[in-house]
């Protein structure tokens, strides 16, 4: 059996810069609380909603890096965007990096609609055998429809 | 928290670090907070199984604390509007991740007082494991 030379199929090109349907992202006073404490956050806004709205914020204001929890529902399976599943000959997955730039404020309270495209595919010979870098992009709009932060990911997938 | 206002900000100014160990009751912590499930971080077994030597911090907790690193400098009325890192090297289980950060620049864009870092984690041997940057909005004295 010949091993074909790229994983990168046709359909996988042709991905690129497509943007996916929205999926639903829920901030919630708990989700602020636990993504902070898991941080190792002290500072009270993110725990304290009464003390949050004294320092001028809407509510308990999401920690940087937080953009909510998808919504779980075993009975409506979440449609994981075609960025997220590619199908290539690799198990493991690792995070490669993350950039997450804010251009308004996110807050408990808010539900954010996250499109996500593939931005980029390349292959690279690493350590551990032939990986490839999966670039990924996702929009977050609040519920007024603004564009609230970018989220720019990469995935090694090997 | 002292506030510290854009006009005090000096570029090449070292801001206060951040460290905090990463035991496995964190990773666990961090799993639930974040949704990231993934055995590789908490589950000894599975993570030797996938080639790894142990249990491994997620990139993503690194991100986060450089928020953290971030947030805690900016004080209450700055704000963190971008934190960008690469995870270079994997940090195990059970030691400390330090955040350190640097002043790059300071620059003015639509009245808002932005202050570029670079920002990076470090291992307790001083490894650089997770290099970034970082933009923070600050108050001015006016």
């Amino acid at each position: 059996m010949t091993q074909q030379a790229s994983v990168i199929t046709d359909e996988m090109r042709a991905a690129i810069g497509r943007e996916s349907e929205a999926v639903a992202y829920e901030i919630d006073n708990t989700g602020c609380r636990q993504f902070a404490r898991s941080a190792g956050y002290t500072d009270p806004v993110f725990y304290d909603e009464g003390y949050a709205r004294s320092k001028g914020h809407r509510g308990i204001p999401a920690p940087p890096g937080f953009l909510g929890h998808p919504i779980f529902n075993p009975a409506r399976p979440a449609r994981i965007p075609e960025a997220f599943r590619l199908d290539v000959p690799f198990k493991r997955i690792l995070n490669g990096g993350t950039d997450v730039e804010y251009f308004d404020d996110v807050c408990s309270g808010d539900t954010l609609a996250a499109t996500t495209k593939l931005t980029d595919l390349t292959e690279r010979e690493g350590r551990m055998g032939k990986m490839l870098i999966v670039q990924t992009e996702t929009t977050y709009r609040n519920q007024a429809g603004q564009t609230v932060a970018i989220m720019r990911g990469t995935a090694i997938r090997y | 928290m002292a506030q510290v206002y854009f006009e005090d900000v000096k570029e090449g100014q070292e801001i206060p670090a951040v460290t905090q160990n990463c035991d496995s009751q964190r990773l666990v912590l961090w799993a639930a907070g974040s949704g990231d499930y993934y055995q590789i971080h908490y589950d000894k077994d599975f993570a030797q199984a996938t080639g790894l030597p142990d249990r491994i911090v997620h990139g993503a907790l690194k991100h986060a604390l450089l928020g953290r690193l971030l947030h805690e400098w900016a004080g209450e009325q700055g704000r963190v509007r971008r934190v960008a890192c690469q995870y270079r090297g994997m940090d195990a289980v059970n030691r400390d991740v330090i955040c350190k950060g640097v002043v790059k620049g300071k620059r003015q864009e639509d009245s808002a007082n932005l202050v570029d870092l670079e920002i990076w984690t470090e291992d307790p041997e001083g490894n650089k494991t997770t290099p970034g940057t970082g933009v923070v909005a600050l108050p001015s004295r006016g």
